[in-house]
């Protein structure tokens, strides 16, 4: 068997694919967050939550009506999009003249609220949901096996992220809402309907967390608990990239991820801490983060 | 950041009710009535255990308060400080022998250490990033206690503490005697705090927390004072987990938990942030509570979701802050008539 550095090829193509695959929730968790960050000034602590929701989402759209899996991907998105603003309309809405702290902590409650309802009536261990027909199989490339699911994951995610960039970066939309992002008020006056505006960022920061929520629904099972984890790894990784930069966000998830998946094969007992003391050397080295502007 | 940190405004004004710097007496008259009642609660069938756990938790809350309510900083990780003081004092009673003053002394002193060390890297950044690096650094604590059996005992904690003799002479294994301990602890403690927020220190922290760039403009060096802040806020939230940890013989990775973070910060949100008696309230409140609904499982973390839902969009004052407020506008309007 071939090795590099002492490891077996076959064990470090293993733990990379893996640790694309967990950059690529990283990258897409972050990106909402950081959009929602971006308008709102909120981080948005449910996001966990409302991952886990989109998960679940598939999972009763499976049970209940028999809709699969591509079909979740589209409308799981809209439903769990759709409560994101429901919430932003009812409670997020009287915040915004507060500290942002206020902002943190009304999420954090929801987040519990939701977590508590579902380990309520599915308890903590997960439920299967199986990968769509299409998907089964995987190609063998010599080196590897690439499980078909995990390499459209991995597309799939990468072409998510780019459109979100293209959007915000490159079309008119996109300018409207960084205009907003820089000055509200003054972009108002222009006559854009910037509440409507926030609004929809929120729902589409929401959507995006409920996407990658279906994506994950096949590899880490749906669980209540899915999300609660995830988002603190998450937060490490939006400390790291920093806010400020669309493109900076995608690329640190993934390149966390990846990093990761390698502690995993070099010294595993640091696989759960390695973001975070990357996250302290970052602090140490350049406070703003790799991608963050200092303000 | 362009926007002013003032999420404890209103509370604040609610703090110059209940004990501004020149009503100490106030502040004196309601701790003797606090400590009095403390003092009578076990003897008129309230469970002393349920008292200590309120206590060890008031004290925390109190200390986490000092930094959000007076500082302006939102902390998401002192778990950290509670649970790793709770495993240094457990594990030094138990593995070195140490008598139950000397672990709790050394504990607050780890704890006091790692304070120093996570709030020189938090604070780095400011607002909404402080509470997520926190947060973060919190959750590499838990990871490493996990993963550190040795010291820790991983998932079964360490159990069994010896509760031991008091500067070799009191016996602790006598609940009622160790009650009072915790409750001198406490009060200890709880003054120390009010001394602290009224002293020089205190006023420029709320200098700081209310504007920056003007603090720092008449020379105070923010940093610093940020950074002692965190460590006296992180110490005697290490007091607080250290006796915790010998009052139940037990330190366990609940107390390093992120949800525990955030217990935290409902207890201060609910009792008040920014006043005085406002944590010792809502950890009351939020013990017995859990005490209450310990039988419904998850729905605990439910209506914990709930509180912090309905105390940020209705009752950001918190208990005592309200109170305080409504004695303020009577005040208010008893003034206007003479």
């Amino acid at each position: 068997m071939t090795e590099i550095f002492g490891v077996p090829t076959q064990a470090l193509f293993g733990q990379l694919l893996i640790g694309l695959i967990n950059g690529a929730f990283y990258a897409m968790l972050s990106l909402g967050l950081a959009v929602i960050f971006g308008l709102l000034n909120i981080i948005n602590f449910t996001h966990g939550a409302q991952y886990m929701l989109g998960a679940f989402c598939a999972y009763f759209l499976l049970q209940l009506t028999g809709v699969g899996y591509w079909w979740s991907l589209v409308l799981a998105p809209i439903i769990v999009g759709a409560i994101g603003i429901v919430i932003e309309r009812t409670m997020l809405v009287r915040l915004y003249k507060l500290d942002h702290l206020y902002g943190l902590l009304l999420t954090f409650g929801l987040a519990l609220v939701l977590q508590g309802l579902f380990t309520n009536y599915y308890g903590s261990s997960g439920m299967p949901y199986r990968i769509p027909e299409e998907l089964n199989g995987g190609f063998n490339l010599g080196f590897m096996f690439l499980p078909k699911y995990r390499a459209w994951v991995i597309g799939s995610s990468i072409v998510i992220c780019l459109g979100t960039w293209f959007v915000i970066e490159r079309t008119k939309l996109g300018s409207y809402l960084r205009a907003a992002t820089e000055n509200p008020s003054l972009v108002q006056a222009f006559g854009i309907n910037v509440p409507r505006m926030i609004t929809l960022t929120y729902g589409f920061g929401v959507a995006l967390a409920a996407f990658a929520g279906v994506m994950a629904a096949p590899i880490y099972q749906v669980n209540p608990q899915m999300g609660a984890n995830l988002i603190i790894v998450v937060f490490a990784v939006v400390v790291i990239g920093g806010m400020g930069s669309i493109l900076g966000a995608i690329i640190t998830g993934f390149g966390l991820g990846v990093i990761e998946g390698l502690t995993k094969v070099f010294y595993p007992e640091a696989s759960n801490t390695v973001i975070f003391v990357i996250m302290v050397i970052v602090l140490l080295i350049k406070p703003a983060g790799l991608f963050g502007k200092e303000r | 950041m362009a926007t002013t940190a003032a999420p404890p405004a209103a509370a604040a004004a609610a703090g110059e009710v209940i004990g501004a710097a020149g009503d100490t007496r106030t502040f004196a008259i309601a701790t003797l009535a606090m400590a009095l009642a403390f003092a009578v609660a076990p003897h008129v069938g309230v469970y002393p255990v349920f008292l200590m756990k309120a206590l060890c938790f008031a004290l925390f809350a109190c200390a986490f308060n000092l930094l959000i309510g007076f500082g302006g900083l939102l902390s998401f990780g002192h778990a950290m400080f509670l649970g790793v003081a709770g495993y240094a004092s457990a594990y030094s009673a138990k593995n070195w022998g140490f008598p139950p003053e000397l672990a709790i002394l050394f504990a607050t002193a780890v704890a006091a250490l790692l304070g120093l060390v996570s709030g020189a890297l938090a604070i780095r950044r400011q607002g909404i990033y402080f509470a997520m690096i926190t947060l973060a650094l919190a959750q590499m604590v838990y990871f490493f206690c996990l993963q550190a059996p040795a010291i820790t005992g991983g998932e079964d904690g360490i159990q069994s503490v010896p509760r031991g003799r008091l500067f070799g002479v009191l016996d602790l294994s006598s609940t009622l005697a160790l009650y009072y301990v915790v409750l001198v602890i406490f009060l200890t403690a709880f003054v120390l705090i009010y001394r602290i927020i009224y002293s020089p220190f205190g006023n420029v922290l709320k200098a700081i927390r209310e504007n920056e760039p003007r603090a720092i403009s008449l020379g105070y060096d923010a940093e610093r004072y940020k950074l002692l802040a965190f460590v006296l806020s992180a110490t005697l939230s290490g007091l607080a987990g250290a006796t915790k940890a010998i009052v139940f013989q037990l330190a366990s990775l609940t107390d390093v938990h992120w949800s525990m973070s955030g217990e935290v910060v409902l207890m201060t949100l609910l009792g008040g942030m920014g006043t005085i008696f406002g944590p010792v309230v809502g950890a009351f409140v939020i013990i017995g509570l859990e005490n209450y609904l310990s039988g419904f499982g998850q729905w605990v973390t439910v209506i914990t979701g709930a509180i912090f839902v309905v105390c940020v969009l209705a009752f950001r004052r918190g208990v005592v802050g309200e109170i305080g407020a409504w004695w303020a506008r009577r005040k208010g309007r008893l003034g206007g008539r003479s």
